[in-house]
């Protein structure tokens, strides 16, 4: 066996030496070389996505005027932003909507602007106090005029999703896009066999800690994410049949680049960000490569049925990737088409920028300092009658 | 002079059987491309077509199907799609009831193939960044 550490691996990345391919091109690598060898000659496999995350934010610190103010309420373009912690910190989180403007613009477009180099309109009331006597405060924000803006995003990189039909008569309008009756149209976010946590499934390099892509900037995992489902059903491949883990993601908003964190909106649904996310996967022993090298093919998903308004969905068919990315499914007797959320194009660029930043020894790759969970289940929320009365 | 216009009919529920592109060529002379049909026996039924013949035969048949027991619109304009918006996500493709919008399986960026195109505007709603609109 050939095993490899993170720091031989990053000696070779400063030295420029380090042979790095995407998890597109790894596969034909394996299939014809085997794993063992496929890991003695490449060092890291990039990976990527970049779809709609509605679990998206960012940390915002403004900074103090004179005289100063504990803000209590706080809006960014008219958007609400979370004040509730320290005086001029505040959370935008990507879905909350504008009071002015509903659906057209939300939080994401707050952070596409801010990212953007645009001007923001920061409004604050405050309760004012001996410390903090200012009650209101009307001005204009850049990211560069104000402290900190930290993307966090508490649950991004869906190791796997269920993708959506709709059986009822009329259209509905969902997170997964619009969704046509009677099973006219069948819709799934993820890049599939380029996807992260595809090709490591059970986490055995990528970690909290692990530095990644994010946005166009460096920036780190930062813990598991919310509603992370590692004991999810698995095929014999490791792969999860459906969501299962989620990653949260930490990095300098400052940094990032509107081309890889975009806005979106939903139509009927609400606003959601797209967020473009790139992890590398080192080459540490053949198993690692076995396991980047997964195909579309290998990698099944349930359709689900979301004109049933429940929390369980009923599943109407099990496909893999390859029978989604072929344009159509057979679903209730006959050919459906099929159309993805999630940029293919987009992961490939983010994959390959990611494998130029690697080659050229800008980007070195973080041991994780704590592995993911390997067992997890989300609970769920029940209803207390008494307090729903 | 020639005259060109992409058509659509809804049918109500129990009048498909009609032979409405039948007269079209026949009566008026027209030239009649069927972009687009959805009829079952039991349900409205929508057609889409282009019509093309003399300026004078066209205005004589939409005179003669303003008669007729079936809604006429007259798809003005045309879709226009901001490639520097688009995401190339794809979630407008599987919208599109004309097969205009496609995912090249090669690269996967989108391919919008105009003259498919009816103007059914269902991709505006589909598009998550507003990179398909339909210009006032
Ligand atoms: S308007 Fe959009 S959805 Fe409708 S036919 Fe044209 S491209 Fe397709
Ligand atoms: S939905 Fe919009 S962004 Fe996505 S491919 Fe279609 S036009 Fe481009």
């Amino acid at each position: 066996m050939h095993y490899k550490s993170f720091d031989e691996i990053n000696e070779k990345i400063r030295r420029k030496k380090a042979v790095v391919v995407t998890a597109e091109e790894i596969k034909g690598i394996v299939d014809e070389k085997g794993p063992e060898q496929a890991c003695r000659e490449v060092d890291v496999v990039t990976t990527a996505t970049f779809g709609p995350m509605c679990s998206s934010g960012a940390f915002l610190n403004f900074g103090h005027s004179d005289p100063p103010i504990r803000m209590s309420k706080v809006w960014l373009n008219d958007v609400p932003a979370y004040a509730g912690i320290a005086a001029v910190d505040a959370f935008i989180g990507a879905t909350e909507l504008s009071e002015t403007r509903g659906f057209e613009y939300g939080g994401a477009h707050v952070i596409e602007d801010l990212i953007a180099g645009k001007k923001v309109q920061l409004r604050a009331t405050s309760y004012g106090t001996d410390c903090y006597p200012r009650r209101e405060i009307t001005t204009y924000i850049t990211k560069d005029s104000i402290n900190q803006a930290v993307m966090f995003n508490p649950r991004n990189c869906y190791q796997n999703y269920g993708a959506a039909a709709n059986s009822s008569d009329r259209t509905i309008y969902t997170y997964m896009g619009a969704l046509l009756p009677m099973l006219g149209n069948v819709n799934y976010s993820t890049s599939g066999e380029l996807s992260p946590l595809i090709c490591d499934p059970l986490y055995r390099t990528i970690g909290i800690g692990t530095r990644i892509f994010l946005g166009g900037a460096q920036g780190y995992i930062a813990w598991e994410g919310t509603q992370c489902n590692p004991s999810q059903i698995r095929a014999e491949n490791s792969v999860p049949i459906g969501g299962a883990a989620t990653l949260s993601l930490i990095g300098n908003m400052k940094e990032m680049s509107q081309r890889y964190i975009r806005a979106a909106t939903f139509h009927k649904y609400g606003v959601s960000m797209f967020v473009g996310v790139g992890i590398p996967i080192p080459l540490i022993n053949p198993e690692v490569a076995q396991n980047a090298a997964v195909r579309n093919r290998d990698v099944y998903t349930h359709i689900f049925d979301y004109s049933v308004q429940r929390r369980s969905k009923p599943a109407l068919a099990r496909v893999s990737y390859e029978q989604l990315r072929s344009g159509s499914v057979q679903l209730g007797g006959r050919s459906v088409p099929t159309a993805p959320l999630s940029s293919l194009k987009m992961a490939r660029e983010i994959a390959d920028v990611l494998k130029g930043q690697i080659s050229s020894g800008e980007f070195l790759l973080q041991e994780p300092v704590m592995s993911l969970p390997a067992e997890a289940s989300p609970k769920s929320l029940e209803i207390d009658e008494v307090a729903d009365r | 002079m020639n005259k060109k216009i992409k058509v659509l009919f809804t049918f109500p529920p129990g009048m498909v059987g009609k032979p409405i592109t039948y007269c079209l060529v026949k009566d008026y002379d027209l030239w009649v491309n069927i972009l687009h049909a959805e009829i079952a026996p039991d349900k409205a039924g929508k057609l889409v077509l282009d019509i093309e013949g003399r300026e004078e035969d066209v205005e004589r048949a939409l005179d003669f199907l303003a008669c007729e027991e079936l809604q006429v619109q007259i798809l003005n304009g045309s879709i226009s799609w901001d490639e520097d918006r688009c995401l190339h996500c794809g979630a407008c493709t599987s919208v599109c009831p004309a097969h205009a919008l496609t995912l090249d399986p090669v690269d996967w960026s989108l391919k919008f193939d105009r003259e498919k195109c009816y103007v059914c505007k269902l991709c505006t709603l589909a598009c998550p960044v507003k990179a398909m609109s339909m210009p006032i």
